[in-house]
């Protein structure tokens, strides 16, 4: 991507962002019953759902460098699930932080959706010692891939099998029999949905950029003294976008 | 080509005789798993045992027991070169998957024939509950072992196996647990068995059985590329 449409993308989301956080604290109305606290939804659910959607869709990335055996799905596999991990992080510190600003305590284990998702959230840290533990690079990718598509998998599962077990006291905001949010409360949500899904993706882009100029460099000083430098990028572990 | 049955009969039969020669696996998963009993048994300190925390106790046993067979399932394969031959016979390659699988669930079979009547003896009152408890045993069972050989032969080439396979397997076996304590715990109670929400558990167990078996099946062959 050129650093133009980067900028592009970077100003736009910061401006959605803006506007999206302007109408949360501005426009929307208070919940009758959780008040204030319940702003802190604008962003904790947008995390929560753009973080799984990210691992899933790094399943499917890491499913079509398995059928194509290009290296580039690994790579936005790797991007994919590597930001959602950080985004996940963000959902657990804020649904910690709604939990004890509601029940009063900072973990709930009668909670299913809290606690799928730290499963979740636990199953993709192992992403990363499994990926570094494996030295070739070709097997690497494919390892990856595979434990991609198998996290995947698992992430639907994970929520059934949970939520199952547990009462369910997580609000349930969309599918309630009383018809759900009042329409301003939807608007402002889906902003902050598409500004927080925005950030994802710059953050991606972002980390795509950065690796192509890694990339580069060392293709670069190879070239210059393929002597010294020949063998260097074998200790790298993340995938980046090198050929050979 | 080799049918694949014939495959898979040879794979079966070949792990199952070193297993019976070199006996690796087995009698260390089953003393791990009475010594797991006697931690238990002080650390929760109590004698008996009922209800969900027997159903507790029974499975993170067999779940641990389980980990020390599936960290080995592969090794001789990696050490010996059984890799490199069978990449060079002329069969299906998911039948080394399914062979291994196989073999993991005759082990873990024979264990819990061994542990599960010493689990009761040590801690039930009544062993009315263990005849339903077959079909729970065998529905997890069947789901440890997709996964197992599946992280198992993902984990042996990498530089760090024995850390990787509980690091890997535990989160993704976290739904079959659920279902397989909730399941159990009924059985377990105190008062007799009661089959309170059993069918649901075991139709979970199967769904989730039934996708990391098509899972593991489809991405099998990506692993054992070269």
């Amino acid at each position: 991507m050129s650093s133009n449409r980067l900028k592009a993308l970077s100003i736009a989301t910061v401006a959605i962002l803006v506007v999206g956080f302007a109408l949360v604290f501005f426009w929307t109305p208070m919940d009758a019953d959780q008040g204030f606290k319940q702003k802190i939804f604008y962003l904790h659910v947008p995390l929560a759902i753009v973080a799984l959607l990210g691992f899933m869709a790094g399943g499917v990335e890491g499913f079509r460098h398995l059928r194509s055996g290009d290296k580039r799905h690994d790579l936005n596999s790797y991007v994919f699930i590597h930001l959602s991990v950080v985004f996940g992080v963000a959902v657990l510190v804020t649904g910690a932080i709604w939990a004890k600003a509601s029940w009063g305590y900072w973990w709930v284990w009668e909670e299913p959706t809290l606690v799928s998702f730290l499963i979740v959230f636990l199953l993709y840290c192992t992403y990363y010692p499994f990926r570094y533990a494996i030295e070739d690079r070709d097997q690497q990718a494919r390892y990856a891939s595979v434990f991609a598509i198998t996290a995947g998998a698992f992430v639907p599962l994970n929520f059934m099998a949970v939520r199952m077990a547990e009462s369910v006291i997580h609000p349930r905001v969309f599918a309630t029999s009383e018809g759900g949010l009042p329409d301003s409360m939807l608007f402002t949500f889906l902003i902050c949905f598409v500004g927080i899904g925005l950030l994802w993706l710059l953050l991606v882009k972002v980390e795509m950029a950065g690796k192509q100029a890694s990339g580069q460099v060392s293709r670069l000083r190879r070239a210059l003294d393929p002597e010294a430098h020949g063998r260097t990028v074998g200790g790298r572990i993340a995938p980046n976008m090198e050929t050979p | 080509m080799t049918p694949s049955r014939t495959a898979f009969a040879a794979i079966l039969g070949k792990d199952l005789r070193t297993e019976l020669r070199t006996m690796r696996s087995l009698p260390a998963m089953v003393l791990f798993a009475i010594t797991t009993f006697i931690i238990f048994r002080y650390g929760l300190d109590r004698t008996t045992l009922s209800g969900s925390l027997a159903g507790g106790v029974l499975w993170t046993t067999i779940l641990f027991a389980a980990i020390l067979g599936i960290n080995r399932i592969f090794v001789s394969e990696q050490e010996e070169g059984g890799f490199d031959a069978f990449r060079l016979a002329p069969v299906d390659r998911t039948v080394l998957f399914t062979a291994k699988a196989a073999a993991l669930f005759i082990y873990l079979s024979v264990l819990e024939l061994i542990v599960v009547p010493i689990f009761a003896i040590f801690f039930l009152d009544s062993a009315s509950g263990l005849l339903p408890l077959i079909v729970v045993l065998a529905g997890a069972n069947l789901g440890i072992c997709a996964l197992g050989t599946l992280i198992s032969s993902m984990a042996v080439n990498s530089r760090a196996r024995d850390l990787l396979v509980p690091l890997l397997l535990l989160p993704l076996v976290v739904p079959l647990m659920i279902a397989a304590t909730s399941a159990t715990a009924p059985l377990l109670e105190a008062a007799g068995p009661s089959y309170d929400k059993f069918g649901t558990w075991l139709l979970v167990m199967g769904l989730y059985d039934g996708i990391f078996c098509l899972v593991g099946y489809a991405v099998f062959d990506f692993l054992l590329e070269d």
